[in-house]
């Protein structure tokens, strides 16, 4: 089995000529399945450029990225649609919810993307349920998101990233607008689905929410340093 | 994606601000509705005239004199009238036709003065299906004798006998006193000519007596009707007619000074000015059909810039940008169509009260519902494809970024 990510000498470069910056400076990272890393950095040192790349929202400005076994640092737009569909689950900062939507449409988003599976609505609506059902939220299914906390819209937001069951959840920052109780919550359910065999990556500024994860990833400059350096670099 | 989840989509989108999409889709709506209208205004106006024209009688062909030919107003005579009578074949009658001054009018110790009083011959009942009410119309020998004799119109038999039938009494006209031999049906205007207000009387008589001092003279004749025996007679009657009178009148016939119509000529004529009429007013609803576009491209444009973090996040879901791009522009679609739905409403449904309150005439055009509705789709492709390509180029990264 290849590692779910393999990224070699990934740079990424805003700007031109004397103007360049490099948010990404040659980067190599592996992840194997069934991980689950934290990256920690200071701010601006390219931690959320890296997971925008790993999420196949942007492309790297050079260098290789494989995932699940797949080169995908050039594939078409269409392709990259469908590999966030089926690959990719993501947690964002500021949760991302349709505000006009209940719970349950929001969640059931990602289903009506999918190109390999045709999804009838009682058999989404069935899997969204499920899905809410396992982040502890199934009877909030028609609430708002102005309706919900901060911690339970971000388990809808888990909910939503679950349910085409990718093999990689992307998580920048996912507690970073919550408060500790809610942080738990997450981490908790984080923990769940690494049992579970979901491999994670997430993005965080503190020590104790890294101190979740298996490995932890320390990124300076655009640059991978030792572990070690991340408290320093804080 | 499915369609049917993308137009569902769509709609669930528009749903969601039901009271922008109302407006939105008003320009349309208005568009619409107008373009009904105003075809069914200018069609109702059409149909108004062909059948007042319709009205002058069935199968008719009218010669009158050139109009712009000098001297041409005196060129047609009765005698040109009676040699159409004796020589045309497939012709049922003629009645020529000759109005004087208006008169001063005595009867039943009441004077009305202003009545129109018009000379026709002894066929003019039958040539102009024109039927006489109560007594009889004069025959042609009556007509040659200039017997004092007098048809009196449905109105003016009213204005001077109320209720009482006029047949046997007389009536004095200018200064003739002229015995009254029968009554009109009722008529009504008929392309502006109330039939109803008028003294018909032989038009010899009106030559002899109320013609004479006028600057129109002794046998003029205003117009001459011709009545065919059937449709397809007309045109040879029109040549004979033609033939006849151009030799007359020692003209070419390439170079009449008189002119030979059909109902349809004139029916052609009226609307080639009404046409221009009808034109203009499709393009102001066309006009309004498209600010109704531009409407609907100035709100997607706006929902577009809105809704960047949504766009960016259905891309993260695993939107393809066609799939973005089907929903932008299903919801301009949807937009259009309603609009185009409610406008065909408001339009039947204006065109029908227009109608009914008597405002004007309208007949509602079958043919401008799947005009104005296909108009509307299509603006409604134009004019949401630019808005929904916008969409559709979105980075997924700087729409995720976006405020
Ligand atoms: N679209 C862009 N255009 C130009 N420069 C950019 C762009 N996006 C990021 N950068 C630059 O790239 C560098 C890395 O940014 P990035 O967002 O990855 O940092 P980060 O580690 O996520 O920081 P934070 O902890 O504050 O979120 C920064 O110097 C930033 O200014
Ligand atoms: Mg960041």
């Amino acid at each position: 089995m290849p590692p779910l990510i393999e990224i070699r000498n990934m740079k990424k470069v805003y700007g031109e000529e004397e103007a360049a910056v490099y948010a990404l400076a040659g980067v190599d990272v592996q992840v194997e399945r069934g991980e689950f890393v934290a990256i920690m950095g200071p701010s601006g040192s390219g931690k959320s450029t890296l997971m925008n790349i790993l999420g196949c929202l942007d492309r790297p400005s050079s260098g290789e990225y494989i995932l699940d076994g797949r080169d995908v640092s050039q594939l078409s737009k269409n392709e990259l649609a469908e590999v966030r569909n089926q690959k990719l689950g993501f947690i964002f900062q500021s949760f991302n919810l349709l505000p006009r939507l209940s719970a349950l449409a929001n969640v059931m988003l990602p289903m009506l993307y999918n190109p390999v599976e045709d999804i009838s609505d009682a058999e989404a609506e069935a899997r969204a349920t499920a899905s809410l059902e396992a982040v502890g939220l199934g009877a909030r299914l028609h609430h708002r998101p102005n309706q919900l906390s901060g911690g339970q819209q971000q388990r809808v937001a888990i909910a939503r990233a679950l349910v085409n069951r990718p093999p990689l959840i992307l998580a920048d920052e996912p507690t970073g607008n919550l408060d500790s109780k809610a942080s738990v919550e997450i981490m908790d359910i984080l923990h769940k689905l690494h049992r579970e065999g979901v491999t994670i990556v997430m993005v965080t500024h503190e020590p104790d929410i890294a101190a979740h994860a298996g490995r932890t990833i320390c990124v300076r400059d655009g640059k991978i340093v030792q572990s070690g350096k991340c408290a320093e670099a804080r | 994606m499915k369609p049917q989840k993308i137009l569902r989509s769509a709609w669930e989108g528009l749903m969601l601000n039901k009271v922008r999409s109302f407006l939105t889709t008003l320009g349309v709506i208005i568009g619409v509705a107008s373009v009904i209208v105003m075809l069914a205004v200018s069609a109702g106006t059409e149909a108004a005239i062909a059948e007042q024209i319709n009205a002058l009688g069935a199968n008719l062909i009218i010669v009158s004199p050139a109009r712009g030919t000098p001297g041409a107003a005196r060129t047609l005579l009765i005698d040109d009238a009676y040699a159409i009578a004796e020589q045309v074949v497939g012709i049922t009658g003629i009645s020529a036709e000759q109005a004087p001054v208006a008169q001063v009018v005595k009867a039943n110790n009441l004077t009305l003065e202003n009545i129109a009083v018009i000379g026709v011959t002894a066929d003019f009942p039958d040539v102009r299906d024109y039927a006489v009410a109560s007594g009889r119309f004069f025959d042609s020998a009556e007509d040659d004798r200039k017997a004092k004799v007098a048809v009196l119109g449905a109105g003016i038999a009213a204005d001077f006998f109320g209720a009482d039938d006029p047949v046997g009494q007389t009536i004095t006209v200018g200064s003739t006193k002229l015995t009254i031999l029968g009554v009109m049906e009722a008529k009504g205007m008929v392309a502006d000519v109330d039939y109803d207000g008028r003294i018909y009387l032989p038009i010899n008589l009106v030559f002899q007596k109320y013609v004479t001092t006028s600057s129109i003279g002794g046998d003029r004749v205003r117009t001459i009707y011709v009545k065919s025996e059937s449709q397809d007679k007309i045109p040879s009657i029109i040549a004979q007619i033609t033939a006849l009178l151009a030799e007359r009148h020692d003209v070419e016939a390439s170079k009449p000074d008189f002119t030979v119509q059909t109902q349809q000529d004139i029916i052609a004529t009226q609307e080639a000015t009404t046409a221009a009429f009808r034109d203009l007013l499709a393009w102001v609803a066309g006009v309004s059909l498209l600010v109704g576009g531009i409407g609907i491209m100035n709100i997607m444009l706006v929902s577009v810039t809105e809704r960047t973090r949504e766009i960016g996040l259905r891309q993260a879901l695993g939107a393809r940008p066609a799939d973005v791009l089907m929903q932008f522009l299903l919801e301009a679609i949807i937009l259009s169509l309603a609009g185009g739905l409610a406008g065909v409403a408001l339009g039947v449904g204006g065109a029908y009260l227009f109608g009914a309150l008597g405002t004007m005439q309208t007949a509602i055009v079958p043919e401008s519902i799947p005009l104005a509705f296909g108009a509307a789709a299509i603006v409604g492709i134009f004019f949401g494809y630019y808005p929904a390509t916008q969409a559709a180029k979105l980075d997924p990264i700087v729409a995720l970024r976006h405020e």
